[in-house]
């Protein structure tokens, strides 16, 4: 088992600053990377993303816990002794190299024979189309040509383990979109296993393996993007993985009822076992809006279309607020006069329960 | 065409320009033209008797500053004596420059990677010496130099010699004082280029697998270079043509062109001579500066 372990952390900690000035970036963080995977850290702006990526790569040493690649303790090897690379958020391209000497700058580095850098620089600058541009300098590139130099240089060498903090985040949409499956092509032909930071959570949910999600310095949950995003561990997850509703409720062995006293089904592998105050999450799409006088009472206050979608804004009567998405009808008809009186169904199978 | 008020809005504006320039243009001529053009036309002429010149043309100056005719027989020989000068200067001045970069490297490096807010200060400190007159600067390293002096005297404390070192009036006194007074010119250039640097790409040449030194010399230096090519300038020039240094520090026997240069215009009573000099120390400062020229634009074509 553990030698398809390529990175892992065993409670990794990092203090910056001390005394009353100590900012604890990183809460004793442990998780295993695999080999050859693709694998996400998200996580709102702060939770110590950069700062887990900094200490494999080198460039911090941990406060307390280790680092290990393949099965050793790295913790004390510095930058350019690990066979890690990074690609930086800035590119951090070397101005004053071609885009050729850049990319083969590692490999030089590691002393390989003259003829195997040219080779290999030829061969990442095919992989990411810029054989065209291989003798401009890096300061004549745009935004995305930057990009693919950074990714190739931090390729050549062939390390372990990429490093990526958000890469993207510098690109405007489409050209995002471009570069989003370009990644994901180069990770399944190197077959390097890339961590990969980004704040934005359809970046994670369409291109990883799996997904850290992490928050004030620790990591709340590891999983597969559907996992997470069908059984979120808690509110911070669920909330910051796609639009949620959460509903406040007492639940028992058969179900849930409401603040209202209206009782909900909830089908019983949800509810495993638990009772007591919880909160019901439901994903905006599973909410269905019927005609008054079915499942749950509720207000429509207003609609917001989408052009694909409808989001019906909805409130229960103790005031708890809901959103509805549903597809918009063909003739555009689907439109609900605010004010309406309608019925909400919850199916039960859809219903999480997060512990608060 | 409808351009032609545009042009001639131009033209206006241009000679405008000019017109305003004037007083400016013609200070310069007066100022920086005009002694030059006497030093070159004193260098062709014949040296007086007793100083000044004799309004006759002579090519003799020039001839003198490469060979020597013997006063009895005529026979043509070197000038040694003006060579040694010649290559002193110039060595002296390369080993001026490349000290201050040794020393001025490390320092600029230091001051730019204090926290902002302290920077001014460390680069207060390294500009205080430019405030105080040189020639006492110049005393203040005899002081330091000298056989029963502070070096000397500290020296033989510690038992490393028992007897005082001939520093002072030595070509290493020279250059330790250049190298002293200079510094500051190396520094506040090569500090510019290092505040500009983007350290992000020094964790690039590590996560790329290059060592401390790899870093510096493949990463840091060559971004910089264009400072430490302006500092060298800096230093390089004024240090040609320095003269209270070699003057003080050198005593009477380790001349410099800058004192050679004087000689003739004082006891040497040869002014076309020291005229022609000086025309050989601008043509070698000229020439410096070409190369910096010439460097610095093919180094970075796009400005
Ligand atoms: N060198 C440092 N010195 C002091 N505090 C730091 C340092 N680097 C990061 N921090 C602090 O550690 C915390 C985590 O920072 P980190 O850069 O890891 O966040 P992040 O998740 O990458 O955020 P972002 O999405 O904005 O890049 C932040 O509170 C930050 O202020
Ligand atoms: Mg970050």
């Amino acid at each position: 088992m553990t030698d398809t372990i390529a990175v892992e952390a065993k409670s990794a900690r990092k203090t910056y600053g001390q005394g009353t000035e100590a900012v604890t970036a990183l809460k004793d963080v442990s998780v295993q990377i695999s080999k050859g995977e693709f694998f996400t850290l998200l996580g709102p702006s702060g939770c110590g993303k950069t700062t887990l990526l900094r200490l494999i790569a080198g460039f911090e040493t941990p406060t307390s816990g280790e680092i290990w690649l393949d099965g050793k303790d790295i913790s004390a090897d510095p930058p350019n002794k690990r066979p890690i690379n990074t690609v930086f958020q800035s590119y951090a391209l070397f101005p004053h190299l071609t885009v050729a000497q850049n990319i083969g700058f590692g490999l030089e580095m590691l002393g390989r024979p003259r003829k195997e850098v040219a080779e290999t620089t030829a061969e990442m600058l095919a992989l990411v189309r810029m054989e065209s541009l291989a003798g401009r300098r890096t300061a004549q590139l745009s935004g995305g040509q930057q990009q693919r130099v950074a990714l190739a240089r931090a390729l050549a060498p062939r390390p372990k383990v990429l490093l990526l903090d958000e890469p993207l985040s510098a690109l405007d949409l489409k050209l995002r979109k471009e570069m989003q499956s370009e990644l994901k092509r180069l990770q399944t032909e190197t077959g390097i296993t890339f961590i990969f930071v980004t704040h934005d959570q359809e970046e994670a949910l369409t291109m990883s393996d799996r997904i850290g999600v992490m928050s004030a310095g620790n990591i709340l949950q590891i999983g597969a993007p559907r996992d997470i995003y069908t059984s979120p561990a808690n509110r911070f997850v669920a909330d910051f993985i796609g639009e949620t509703n959460f509903i406040d409720a007492t639940v028992d062995a058969t179900g849930a009822t409401l603040s209202g006293g209206q009782h909900i089904d909830i089908a019983p592998q949800r509810i495993a076992g638990r009772s007591g105050k919880m909160t019901l999450a439901l994903r905006p799409e599973q909410l269905r809006i019927v005609p008054a006088g079915h499942g749950l009472p509720a207000t429509l206050t207003h609609s917001v279309y989408f052009g694909t979608d409808i989001h019906c804004h909805l409130a229960l009567p103790d005031g708890t607020e809901l959103v509805a998405r549903m597809q918009a009808a063909a003739d555009g008809s689907a439109a609900y006069t605010p004010g309406t009186q309608v019925g909400l169904i919850l199916p039960p199978d859809a219903i999480q329960l997060l512990e608060d | 065409m409808p351009s032609s008020s545009e042009d001639l809005a131009e033209t206006a504006r241009v000679r405008r320009n000019w017109l305003l320039s004037t007083p400016a243009l013609v200070l310069l001529a007066l100022g920086a033209a005009g002694p030059l053009l006497i030093v070159a036309v004193y260098s062709f002429l014949e040296a007086g008797e007793y100083s000044g010149v004799e309004w006759r043309f002579s090519l003799d100056a020039w001839f003198q500053i490469l060979f020597h005719r013997d006063i009895f027989d005529d026979t043509i020989s070197l000038a040694d004596a003006h060579l040694t000068i010649f290559w002193r200067s110039v060595k002296l001045s390369l080993l001026t420059t490349i000290a201050t970069f040794i020393f001025g490297f490390p320092t600029a490096y230091f001051i730019a990677t204090r926290a902002p807010k302290q920077r001014a200060l460390w680069l207060f400190l390294i500009t205080i010496p430019f405030w105080t007159n040189l020639l006492i600067r110049t005393f203040a390293i005899m002081e330091v130099l000298r056989n029963q002096g502070i070096l000397n005297t500290l020296l033989m404390k510690i038992g490393l010699i028992t007897t005082p070192i001939q520093i002072l009036y030595t070509d290493t006194a020279v250059l330790i004082g250049m190298a002293y007074v200079y510094l500051p010119l190396m520094v506040l250039p090569m500090y510019a280029a290092i505040d500009r640097f983007d350290f992000r790409l020094v964790e690039a040449g590590y996560d790329l697998y290059a060592s401390r030194w790899q870093v510096l010399r493949r990463v840091i230096l060559p971004i910089v270079k264009p400072g430490a090519i302006a500092g060298s300038i800096l230093v390089f020039v004024p240090s040609l043509g320095a003269y209270v240094t070699p003057r003080v520090l050198g005593g009477g026997k380790n001349m410099m062109i800058g004192n050679f240069i004087d000689l003739q215009f004082g006891q040497g009573r040869n002014w076309p001579l020291g005229a022609a000099l000086s025309m050989v120390l601008l043509v070698i400062v000229g020439a410096a500066l070409l190369a910096y020229v010439r460097v610095s634009t093919k180094e970075n074509p796009h400005g």
